[in-house]
């Protein structure tokens, strides 16, 4: 009963933090998760701080709530006791959920200049839109990226520009990283895919690969024992039971980086929104790679949108809106692609002297931007907390050995069509 | 002592001095009462009644009577914490009372730095449960772990400690009995300076041997405080989750997932109130049987001076 009892103190510290504020200003509260590393709060609140100077009718309170999901249960939690965020950083994929849960207005119903909405890249867009609606604005967007060790290339004789482009090339330059003490055990991995928190967003990039979907547009549907996506879910395991260039049991998202940047693995997939901080950390030579393919080329766009909430007033909706257009603005979308690792969310913010200088000196900037074109909108369906929780059950399970892929996702998909039977 | 007080004063006690007497009996127990019936029995009443609705997203709720239940029959991620839950009980709760009597005893005797020895084996105890868990996770993590490292003195491989279904419950398991016996050893302590010295001074008197003193006298005089620890531990298992949010998140795939982690997760991560109604039903029932059964039948067995 403690963490019930932590929430609803959480919410009474938040409500009592809204409360006493002068009538005049608009007081927007904000939500957001924080899901890489790096003193992200740090350069939310450097925002915050910038906006309200130049804004000093609205005044924005903006809370860090944990990972996506901390940061959703939160804001729902909230909601339910009558104390909604006006505005949130959120998965794009909570959209059917949010929908369903009559919580967010459609951003064009509160602006006027609808141009706006072209300006973003389309796959950043693909999300949110629902029923010819906009119910999102992208802000911490990011695609899956291999990041690769050259110094350990180098050192296995490996061609330390190239990583590899296929899955096969995977394994096989995989199996030459891998490093052994005198005594058998492995000091060096050849490559890591995380299999906590956001393993249903890995499995999603083998089954794209792969040439599979894995949900309908709908949302009302998954595919999980289609044949490409067990062959995907094969390869993944393979990777640490039959090829052991992979460390058997779950992957931890939070620490792989660390793995990384400790020389525990040479190659990791994870999300560019860490690139900073893998910049930040490496004490040796780095490079950064789209996706290998097996039958194309292919990642889904992952992150965070903005939404705004139904429960705010018709000001704190205009304020947000104020205050989401400021903050994807070209200049601050570049500025927090290069403290971050996130991808600007504008072709625009690419544009801009300090982006164009940032990707000269730095090239691997744009390489997630660039994967964008083979990029495909992230697992987005109703109920999908849940549904990620049976996919993350089902990943988890095969990777650890408890079952077999097949097994494990036929288990996910019978517990998907359930849930979702209610929606079609 | 109502009733000797009642015949002090002499029969002529008026009929509204009783009266007065249990409305001031009541008033007395008014501020408990309520907040007994707003924190405790309303919540466990309206519990049961949303247990027989679905409620869907616009909030209109349905009756359905034990449809809930059935579907929580067929939930293999139900039966599986559940289960779980009772290995994790079993793990933790012998151990950690064996241990806790065998530090008690051991700190009661008069051997130097008892102090500093008996603050040492409470001090897991006032830590917080997040902050314990962030220091073991740092054991475990594979690799450079503190645990790991150790392996790796003696050459043996790194280990998923967490990350394996086969070790991640026997990890927490560990974890929980490290953080439980200081507290338990407390009451042991306070049962053990009750004993009167002289049972042990007559059984030595009489040739009886350390162990045989033990065994036949000392341990069957700290039975109410075996009994007291033993409820609250298996009460203990079913109510700490607080680790698994820093450590595990329930996972790999449910294989550390305890059955209060599981309604955290219906109630707030999937938002469906009504399933977890349901869920926190079954936990219910199992925490009032094991009170009843040290109410009700326990007490009566167990041998209190």
């Amino acid at each position: 009963m403690r963490i019930f009892g932590r929430i609803i103190l959480a919410a009474a510290i938040t409500t009592l933090a809204i409360l006493p504020r002068p009538a005049s200003a608009v007081d927007l509260t904000m939500y957001y998760p924080v899901a890489v590393g790096g003193a992200v709060t740090k350069i939310i609140d450097d925002l915050v701080d910038r906006f309200q100077k130049e804004n000093p009718d609205i005044k924005v309170t903006a809370v860090y709530a944990g990972n996506y999901t901390d940061t959703m249960t939160k804001a729902m939690t909230a909601m339910k006791g009558g104390q909604p965020p006006q505005l949130s950083v959120l998965l794009s994929t909570d959209v059917f959920t949010l929908i369903d849960e009559n919580a967010i207005v459609p951003i064009e119903d509160l602006v006027a200049d609808k141009a706006w909405l072209k300006e973003f890249y389309p796959a950043f867009m693909a999300n949110g839109q629902i029923n010819g609606k906009t119910w999102s604005i992208p802000f911490q967007r990011s695609t899956i990226v291999l990041y690769w060790n050259k110094d350990a290339f180098k050192e296995a004789g490996l061609d330390p520009e190239k990583a590899p482009a296929s899955w096969d090339e995977m394994t096989e330059i995989a199996k030459k990283l891998v490093k052994k003490d005198p005594s058998g055990n492995v000091t060096r991995w050849g490559v890591e895919i995380p299999t906590t928190g956001y393993a249903y967003w890995m499995l999603q990039a083998l089954a794209i690969e792969n040439g599979q979907k894995l949900m309908n547009d709908a949302g009302n549907e998954v595919y999980l024992t289609a044949p490409k996506t067990v062959a995907a879910l094969n390869y993944w395991v393979d990777l640490s039971r039959k090829h052991g260039v992979m460390p058997t049991g779950t992957i931890d998202w939070a620490t792989l980086r660390t793995d990384f940047l400790e020389g525990k693995t040479a190659m990791m997939w994870h999300t560019t929104g860490n690139l900073t901080a893998v910049k930040d950390g490496a004490k040796f030579n780095f490079g950064v790679a789209m996706l290998p393919s097996k039958e194309r080329r292919g990642s889904p766009t992952g992150g965070g949108n903005l939404y705004i909430f139904k429960g705010a007033s018709p000001e704190q909706q205009k304020a947000a809106v104020k205050f989401v257009l400021w903050m994807t603005a070209p200049e601050r979308a570049a500025e927090w692609s290069i403290k971050t690792g996130y991808v600007a969310v504008t072709p625009a913010a690419y544009k801009t002297s300090a982006m164009e200088s940032y990707a000269k000196s730095f090239p691997a900037a744009t390489v997630a931007r660039d994967q964008l074109v083979h990029a495909v909108a992230e697992l987005s369906v109703h109920e999908n907390g849940r549904i990620y929780k049976f996919v993350n059950d089902a990943v988890q399970g095969a990777v650890t050995g408890a079952q077999k892929p097949d097994e494990a996702l036929a288990a996910a998909q019978q517990q998907a069509d359930r849930v979702l039977r209610a929606y079609k | 002592m109502p009733d000797q007080v009642g015949k002090f004063l002499a029969a002529p006690m008026p009929r509204s001095h009783t009266w007065l007497n249990s409305v001031n009996a009541w008033l007395l127990l008014l501020p408990a009462a309520l907040l007994l019936v707003a924190f405790t029995h309303y919540p466990v009443i309206a519990t049961i009644y949303h247990s027989f609705f679905i409620a869907n997203r616009s909030g209109n709720a349905v009756f359905v009577g034990l449809d809930n239940y059935r579907a929580m029959l067929e939930d293999s991620i139900f039966w599986k914490v559940l289960f779980n839950n009772f290995w994790f009980a079993i793990g933790t709760v012998p151990t950690s009372i064996a241990l806790a009597l065998l530090m008690a005893v051991w700190v009661n005797r008069n051997i130097r730095g008892r102090a500093l020895l008996r603050l040492a084996y409470f001090t897991p105890t006032v830590l917080p449960m997040i902050a314990v868990a962030n220091i073991w996770l740092f054991f475990y993590t594979p690799d450079y772990g503190l645990l790991d490292q150790l392996r790796g003195i003696f050459g043996l491989p790194g280990w998923n400690w967490l990350g394996d279904p086969r070790t991640v419950m026997g990890c927490l398991i560990v974890m929980v009995i490290w953080k439980e016996a200081g507290f338990f050893m407390i009451f042991y302590l306070a049962a053990l300076q009750q004993l009167s010295p002289d049972l042990e001074e007559a059984a030595a008197v009489e040739g009886a041997g350390r162990w045989y003193t033990f065994r036949r006298i000392t341990f069957p005089l700290l039975m109410p405080t075996t009994l007291f620890v033993a409820i609250n531990a298996v009460i203990n298992s079913f109510k700490l989750v607080d680790h698994l949010v820093i450590m595990t998140k329930g996972g790999p795939s449910n294989a550390s997932s305890l059955l209060l982690y599981y309604i955290y997760e219906v109630a707030f991560t999937f938002q469906d109130s009504a399933y977890a109604a349901t869920l926190t039903v079954v936990l219910l029932i199992i925490l009032s049987t094991l009170a009843l059964m040290k109410f009700g039948y326990l007490d009566r067995r167990v041998h209190y001076q």
